[in-house]
């Protein structure tokens, strides 16, 4: 992105080894990955996850987590070996020579101070410049980044700021003692497309006025391709390659390095059917007394996926909650299968239970990790078919089938699975009630990449065998553009529009819809740049 | 709100209190005039206490005059006889006072030493979490909690008052004693309340700075250059203020609680001496007494614990 890109190296690590401690034994996290960063250069480090991207930006400072230990390697920065000093060396370069920028900036400041001190904390550390001076200077990075109000932002706590502005912040808590290099690890990740666009380009713009040398971190190859001049990419401790950004996207070389962007390329033919599942007709709903659901009414077709899409807030997950009956509506009336069900879950029969499930975003929370698979599949199809021993077990083992396990699986607790697994359990636990109706709740979104392309197709092929219906809950657009038949696009509590996905996806789009899908990052290092561009004219 | 919860908890107490001792076997009046007294004349005695009413309108008395500052009076030290010259019982508030003044110095010395002692210790713990030092801290502190108050009693009677006669076995004191005789009178009392409960405090200090330490912002601060000290000083402790001042409020609690027998041991006229001596005696406007002000201690020390908590943290005094 820079033109005034320099060959003076800044950054090189030659043939790192990091180990790292669990589950009662060491294990190797990097296996020998070398990098070279210049003055002023962006480089992007993606993988999934378990892929040491995270260990390795780390290291570049020097720093391992608790319970990681460099085994071996080089790491020069400015000609200086970090990995030979000590501790109380390596915190004079810590925050004001290399800065660090985490995931969740929410959980990453401290909630004890007001955000000014923590943003001036490692400049004062320099005692170069008095600390009005840095407040100043504090100011004018968070002018420059676009947050509002700048001159008083700075006197709150972090819980009162969003986390998009928190992101922001803590840019600028990195920028503050100027340092030669920020390591951006996943900085965007938590946050919703349309936030994301924000803070990408604020940050790029930042790093470009200062001429920052960065390593930015991320698992998503569109964000990258916005950020960095070159992208090296890693696979279980290795690396598997390294380009300059534009040839990366035109041209990658290892399959592995295709199969990353491999959902983008799932495609759906879509198909609708005007006999409903379900339909839901002016609901509203609220936790306590703040209302989250404003007249909200969708109609689900039989043997179809209609994706709820939406950021956080917008009330997608409440909408799930009402049809499962875990949130009684205020208003409104829900009609499954041409009967109206009672809004709370106790009046609800059986048999109407059975045929509503639900799988959730996060597989590991949702199992009981003391029940092992057999159990965790095996309850329900008691619980709802009233069949037990043997057959059960038969059934048990057919679902396992079925979801392209098998039944060596049985006796496993979760937490000998592995992510994927874990969510294909969930599947599975959901098909035993023999349901008409599955609300998946952002069930890809904890995956990887090549994970969910796995789950994304089992869920379809399941659809064609079983003609089970789904409401799919998700923020993200590439899965919807894979799964979906339909469409509903959900803002503050509202439904924007419903249609086919072929209406939804093309022009003309209400101002949200707009603005939510020019903001889902696309494979062109141009792409940031002409948005921001066309959003401004 | 929580000020009405405490009020309410106090109130709840109160009845407690009040049935515990209308339930207990014997009374007063058979006690004192033996098992030989006539049947009128502990019936006249029951009348003169009051004992005769229902307890329900007994109750109501007594809640009433409290709310007025009058703890009753004291039975016993009352004439027994006819004809005894006048009546030496005496107000339940001038017999606790002085009391509760002593107890109070007691516990009030011995929080001053347990309270900042066992933050410095279980923060430095924290500090070199897996050390020699903070093993054998952790270990020691293990020790101290579970041993009973009257056997570390008697332990520091044996070793600083039998073996190595420095401080004295029996504190007495009264209002003529000077501050710095005081002092040495309670030093082995004011010790055993220290140590038993400084365990504890160290331990959860340690612990709920630990707790912290493996959050987000702490490896951030360390990654912006923050010191070792810094981390735990600025970084950890501010946010663990709310989980130790609990642990000081049930421990300062449990000191008093504890005085009850550290009293009796080393002979201290404290509060928790009178109110062993007023149950035995079945002395109930005394024991109800005491029984109040335990509890109303443990709620105000609550109060207190939830306050620092509330002020210790952002969130909940600047509302988003």
């Amino acid at each position: 992105m820079t033109s005034n890109k320099s060959k003076e190296l800044l950054l090189e690590m030659k043939n790192i080894h990091i180990d790292g401690f669990s589950d009662e034994r060491w294990h190797k996290i990097l296996k020998g990955v070398d990098l070279t960063l210049h003055r002023g250069e962006i480089l992007g480090l993606i993988g999934e996850s378990g892929a040491g991207k995270s260990t390795m930006g780390k290291a570049a400072m020097g720093y391992t987590q608790p319970g990681c230990k460099i085994i071996k390697g080089e790491i020069n920065f400015n000609g200086i070996d970090l990995a030979k000093l000590t501790e109380f060396e390596k915190r004079k370069i810590w925050g004001t020579k290399i800065s660090y920028v985490a995931q969740s900036a929410a959980a990453s400041f401290n909630p004890a101070h007001r955000l000014m001190d923590q943003t001036i904390s490692a400049a004062n550390r320099l005692k170069i410049n008095p600390t009005d001076v840095l407040k100043k200077d504090a100011v004018q990075l968070y002018e420059s980044l676009q947050l509002p109000d700048a001159e008083n932002i700075g006197d709150r706590y972090p819980h009162q700021v969003s986390g998009g502005q928190l992101q922001r912040i803590m840019t600028a808590m990195a920028m503050s003692p100027r340092p030669e290099l920020i390591i951006f690890d996943e900085p965007t990740t938590a946050l919703d497309v349309t936030t994301q666009v924000e803070v990408l380009s604020a940050m790029r713009s930042i790093v470009d006025k200062f001429n920052t040398a960065a390593i930015y971190i991320t698992h998503d190859l569109a964000v990258v391709a916005q950020m960095a001049d070159r992208i090296k990419v890693l696979r279980y401790g290795e690396e598997v390659e390294e380009a300059e950004t534009k040839d990366m996207l035109s041209n990658p070389k290892e399959e592995y390095t295709k199969s990353l962007w491999s959902v983008r390329s799932l495609i759906k033919p879509e198909e609708t059917n005007s006999d409903y599942m379900l339909s839901i007709k002016n609901i509203d709903a609220a936790y306590g007394s703040s209302k989250v659901l404003h007249n909200v009414s969708i109609d689900i077709p039989k043997g179809k996926t209609v994706a709820i899409v939406g950021e956080s807030g917008s009330g997608k997950s409440t909408t799930a909650r009402v049809i499962t009956g875990l949130l009684p509506q205020l208003k409104g009336e829900i009609i499954f299968d041409g009967k109206k069900l009672s809004p709370k879950l106790e009046q609800r029969s059986k048999e109407e239970l059975r045929r509503i499930q639900i799988i959730f975003q996060m597989p590991d929370t949702a199992m009981n990790p003391r029940q092992t698979v057999d159990e965790i599949i095996g309850r329900p199809i008691e619980f709802y078919q009233g069949i037990k021993g043997k057959g059960r077990e038969k059934k048990v083992i057919e679902l396992l089938k079925m979801i392209e396990l098998d039944e060596t699986f049985l006796d496993r607790l979760p937490s000998e699975l592995s992510g994927g697994q874990k969510q294909r359990i969930c599947i599975a636990r959901a098909l035993a009630a023999n349901p008409d109706l599955i609300i998946c709740d952002e069930v890809t979104s904890a995956l990887d990449q090549i994970v969910q392309e796995g789950i994304l197709k089992l869920l379809q092929k399941l659809q064609k065998d079983l003609g089970v219906t789904y409401i799919f809950i998700t923020h993200d657009i590439a899965t919807v553009k894979a799964i979906s038949d339909e469409i509903v696009v959900m803002y503050q509590g509202e439904v924007v529009e419903q249609g086919l996905k072929s209406k939804i996806l093309n022009p003309p789009h209400p101002d949200y819809t707009e603005l939510l899908l020019s903001s889902v990052p696309e494979m062109d290092p141009d792409w940031l740049t002409n948005l921001l561009n066309k959003r401004s004219s | 709100m929580r000020l009405s919860l405490g009020l309410i908890t106090v109130f709840a107490f109160s009845v407690i209190i009040f049935s515990t001792f209308s339930f207990l076997p014997g009374d007063f009046a058979t006690e004192i005039l033996g098992q030989s007294a006539t049947k009128s004349a502990v019936k006249a005695l029951r009348a003169e206490l009051g004992l005769d009413k229902p307890p329900v309108t007994r109750y109501f008395d007594w809640l009433g005059n409290v709310f007025q500052g009058d703890f009753g009076s004291s039975f016993s030290g009352r004439s027994k006889v006819q004809g005894d010259q006048g009546d030496r019982s005496r107000e339940v508030v001038g017999l606790i006072i002085p009391r509760l003044k002593n107890t109070l110095f007691l516990t009030g010395v011995a929080a001053m030493l347990a309270i900042p002692l066992s933050l410095i210790l279980g923060i430095s713990a924290a500090l070199y979490r897996n050390s020699y030092y903070d093993r054998s801290a952790t270990g020691v502190s293990l020790v101290t909690v579970s041993s009973p108050e009257f056997f570390t009693a008697y332990i520091f009677i044996l070793l600083l008052a039998t073996l190595f006669p420095v401080f004295p076995t029996i504190s007495n004191v009264d209002e003529a004693t000077s501050l710095a005789e005081r002092f040495y009178r309670t030093a082995l009392p004011v010790f055993t309340l220290t140590l038993i409960t400084m365990g504890h405090m160290m331990r959860m200090t340690r612990s709920a700075i630990i707790n912290i330490l493996s959050s987000e912002y702490i490896e951030m601060a360390k990654l912006s250059g923050a010191s070792r000290y810094e981390v735990i000083v600025k970084h950890a402790l501010p946010n663990a203020w709310a989980p130790i001042s609990q642990v000081i409020a049930i421990n300062l609690a449990y000191m008093l609680i504890g005085s009850v027998v550290v009293e009796y041991v080393f002979n201290y006229q404290g509060i928790g001496r009178l109110m062993v001596g007023s149950v035995y005696n079945r002395d109930l406007p005394v024991v109800q007494a005491c029984a109040l002000i335990f509890a109303s201690t443990y709620v105000i020390l609550n109060l207190i614990a939830d306050l620092i908590g509330i002020i210790s943290n952002p969130r909940l005094l600047y509302p988003k």
